[in-house]
């Protein structure tokens, strides 16, 4: 039996991957990849607090991170794909026009 | 509902309809009545007060059959905290008494109003009031009905106050013109003076009202008068004070010294309505209060007394006024006066058949004679109407002006002119003055026995010279308006009534005659009938020494009256064979012994004094000039010359504004750098606040 500590700390080293991809990459299709990372990094948590203490509710909690990660990776593709068609490039940087 | 339950409640579902039946009568003349005729108008008003009064016989059929009290619920109406009030018609045998009187007297007057307004409303020249008339009737009827048939003090008050605004309405029926046509506001003046005098009695009602609230916790009579029971003292001053301040109430109401000087003004609306409201049916109001709080008023026999003697005084001091008086309709008022005063004393004495029984007499008589005196007035102006047209033409209403059809001065002779309207008033007067076996002899009667034999002395002594004075004005009159010679053309060339109004006349004058043997002594079917709803009633005993003492008092002040009056008859211009007699106590009796002048002095001098004193110092000089003027607007002036001037104004205000407005467009371009658009960087920034949040956390 792997202790949870374990999981734990695949946990951490997984978002710490993710969080940087986030903050370092320019392209969004990564960006959304190290989102994903992130998530399933608290997913991971979830599901192994979940088996340690016997209970349920983490699991079920899980699904829904998963069904709502669909839902937006699919909202976050259909205005990638229309922002490339204004402006015939997808990098993050050139995508400032919301300062106001 | 099963057959036989039906029959036992009789008709006790025809409650409702002795208010609903006038009211609708005054509905359809108001939204019909415009294109109606005159005829057709006047039929549905007395329709449906004489639908009223068949509802009332059948009530008071069924109540023969079932005497107890019935209370018939039509609707909620209060319900708050501990106040439980239902619009609930209360059929008892003292108020289908009262429904009976009002209805039945009020059909007849209906009817002969119909005849009446018809020439009123020519010779004042405005026919298109004839339908206002009968609406304001048909709702007195109403207002009347809820007033006897309410089953708490407040449903009471409501009609209390419904016939206040009738009568208000009614006495300033020709509200822009006095009693002799001419434009004035008098009519109106007695119009408010009635509304006024009566809501000082109102006042006293309503304390009272609240008095028994917060004693008993409840306005309905059954409740109060159980609750009542429970204070055993005699004379507690919780009762006395309420039974006092009714007795204010019934003093506006029913025009007892001290407000009673509202009435005799009130002869200024048409003669139907002073035999209708201001003889028959309201102004009996208050000796119905009183009887209906009977059990209150038995438990303070102070109050009593007290009630018993402002009757007593009233009934002397009305009656010698009405010696004095020359306006016909003013010595019926005066009368009247005296006769409530007669009830009060009767309902005061706990003698409450008997102010009942004259109560319900007094509507037949006093009716009769109201119209009786109509109808010579209407004489007066028919043939005065005559001798204006035959001699000068139409053009000419110079005379007309100064002549005043109500002046027993003007009259004289008028038994060959108008001989039915003579026999007519002839009965009401053997009526009034009690001579028997008239109806008013029984009724004054019973209520002199009881004063004398429940040992109110000094109130029998004061009614006794009542009723001496009562016969010696009728029979004034009489010899003054119907014998000797015309003292004015008109009244030569006076013409007898159409039957319209003479036929009511008889009717009533047949009750006046027959109306006594309501309640005979020794029979007392009244007195029985009463018994069920009032429970302290006992019948009088017939005292033989009474009767023979006011029936010779009363045959006595007759006689005098013709030696006064009918041997050596008025001629015209001379002055009252009384006055001549008696010098100064005439005058006196003439200014209505100056008790205007003395409310004038004593209560509207000052209290115009005050208002003036209110309005001119206290609110114009003092208020507005002062305060207003003076401190607000001067130390507002004061600030602002010191506080506003051009340096103050546009270095201290402005300077502070522009300086805000300035840093704040100054704050907003260093706010501005950091919003850089650059997704990275805010990303940067959610992580650096989430790790510093989770940091704090967990290292707190």
């Amino acid at each position: 039996m792997v202790p949870v500590s374990y999981y734990v700390g695949l946990s951490a080293i997984l978002f710490i991957i993710g969080a940087l991809g986030v903050l370092i990459r320019r392209n969004p299709l990564v960006i959304f990849m190290s989102i994903e990372l992130m998530l399933n990094a608290g997913n991971l948590a979830m599901v192994a607090f979940t088996r340690t203490f016997m209970v349920l509710e983490g699991q079920i909690f899980v699904f829904f991170v998963m069904t709502v990660a669909a839902a937006e990776v699919a909202v976050g593709l259909a205005l990638i794909v229309t922002i490339f068609r204004s402006r015939h490039s997808i990098n993050i940087d050139l995508m400032n026009t919301l300062k106001g | 509902m099963h057959l036989s339950e039906a029959g036992s409640m009789g008709l006790f579902f025809l409650a409702p309809w002795v208010v609903f039946f006038p009211v609708i009568g005054l509905l359809a003349n108001i939204a019909l009545g415009r294109r109606w005729s005159e005829k057709t108008i006047g039929a549905v008003a007395s329709a449906a007060s004489g639908l009223a009064f068949v509802a009332s016989a059948l009530l008071a059929l069924s109540l023969a059959a079932h005497p107890e009290p019935v209370r018939w619920l039509i609707g909620e109406w209060i319900h708050s905290g501990n106040l439980q009030l239902d619009w609930v018609f209360r059929v008892d045998t003292l108020s289908v008494t009262m429904m009976l009187v009002v209805s039945g007297v009020g059909t007849l007057i209906h009817v002969y109003a119909i005849g009446y307004m018809h020439e009123d409303v020519r010779f004042k020249s405005d026919p298109g009031r004839f339908r206002r008339f009968f609406v304001f009737l048909n709702l007195f009827i109403a207002a009347m009905m809820i007033l006897v048939s309410g089953d708490s003090y407040l449903m009471l008050f409501v009609g209390w106050e419904g016939v206040g605004l009738c009568s208000f309405l009614l006495i300033g029926f020709w509200y822009e013109m006095d009693t002799l046509g001419r434009p004035s506001w008098a009519n109106s003046d007695a119009a408010k003076k009635a509304m006024i005098a009566n809501r000082i009695g109102d006042f006293g009602f309503l304390i009272a009202a609240f008095l028994i609230f917060t004693a008993f916790g409840t306005l309905q009579f059954d409740g109060v008068f159980e609750a009542a029971k429970g204070i055993s003292a005699i004379n507690s001053p919780l009762i006395v004070m309420i039974t006092l301040f009714l007795l204010l109430g019934v003093t506006g109401k029913s025009a007892q010294i001290p407000l009673y000087v509202w009435l005799p003004d009130a002869m200024a609306g048409p003669t139907p309505v002073s035999a209708l409201i201001h003889a028959a049916t309201m102004v009996t109001a208050g000796v119905y209060l009183v009887a209906r709080s009977a059990p209150l008023y038995v438990a303070a026999p102070l109050a009593q007394l007290i009630v018993a003697t402002v009757g007593a005084i009233t009934a002397l001091f009305a009656a010698t006024i009405a010696v004095g008086q020359f306006d016909i309709k003013k010595v019926l008022a005066y009368s009247t006066i005296s006769q409530l005063g007669f009830m009060v004393a009767g309902v005061g004495m706990g003698a409450f058949a008997a102010g009942m029984f004259h109560l319900v007499t007094h509507a037949f008589f006093k009716a009769l004679l109201f119209l009786s005196a109509g109808s010579i007035i209407l004489g007066l102006e028919r043939g005065h109407h005559h001798l204006a047209h035959s001699k000068r033409g139409p053009a000419s209403n110079k005379h007309e002006e100064s002549f005043d059809p109500n002046d027993m001065r003007n009259m004289g002779g008028m038994r060959k002119s108008m001989p039915v309207t003579f026999w007519l008033y002839i009965i009401g007067t053997l009526a009034l003055a009690g001579i028997p076996p008239f109806a008013g002899f029984w009724s004054k009667d019973e209520i002199l026995a009881d004063a004398f034999g429940e040992g109110f002395t000094l109130v029998y002594w004061l009614l006794t010279a009542a009723a001496f004075f009562t016969a010696f004005y009728m029979g004034r009159q009489i010899w003054m308006v119907f014998f000797g010679k015309a003292r004015h053309e008109a009244a030569a060339k006076a013409v007898e009534s159409p039957p319209i109004i003479t036929v009511p006349l008889m009717v009533l004058a047949i009750l006046s005659v027959i109306g006594g043997a309501l309640n005979l002594p020794g029979l007392h079917t009244l007195t029985g009938w009463l018994e069920h709803t009032i429970a302290f009633i006992h019948p009088g005993e017939f005292q033989f020494n009474v009767a023979l003492i006011s029936t010779g008092l009363a045959l006595g002040a007759i006689a005098l009256s013709w030696f006064i009056y009918g041997l050596r008859p008025m001629k015209a211009g001379q002055p009252d064979p009384l006055r001549v007699a008696l010098g100064p106590i005439f005058t006196g009796m003439n200014r209505k012994w100056f008790v205007d002048e003395f409310y004038q002095a004593v209560v509207l001098n000052p209290y115009r004094r005050l208002c003036l004193f209110l309005s001119e110092v206290i609110e114009g000089r003092f208020w507005h000039d002062w305060f207003h003027e003076k401190v607000l607007a001067g130390t507002y002036n004061f600030l602002t010359r010191i506080a506003l001037n051009r340096y103050a104004d546009q270095r201290g205000i402005d300077g502070f504004f522009n300086g805000v407005g300035q840093w704040t467009k100054d704050l907003s371009a260093g706010m501005r750098q950091i919003q850089n658009g650059f997704v990275r960087s805010y990303a940067l920034a959610v992580l650096v606040g989430v790790v510093a949040m989770v940091s704090y956390l967990v290292l707190r």
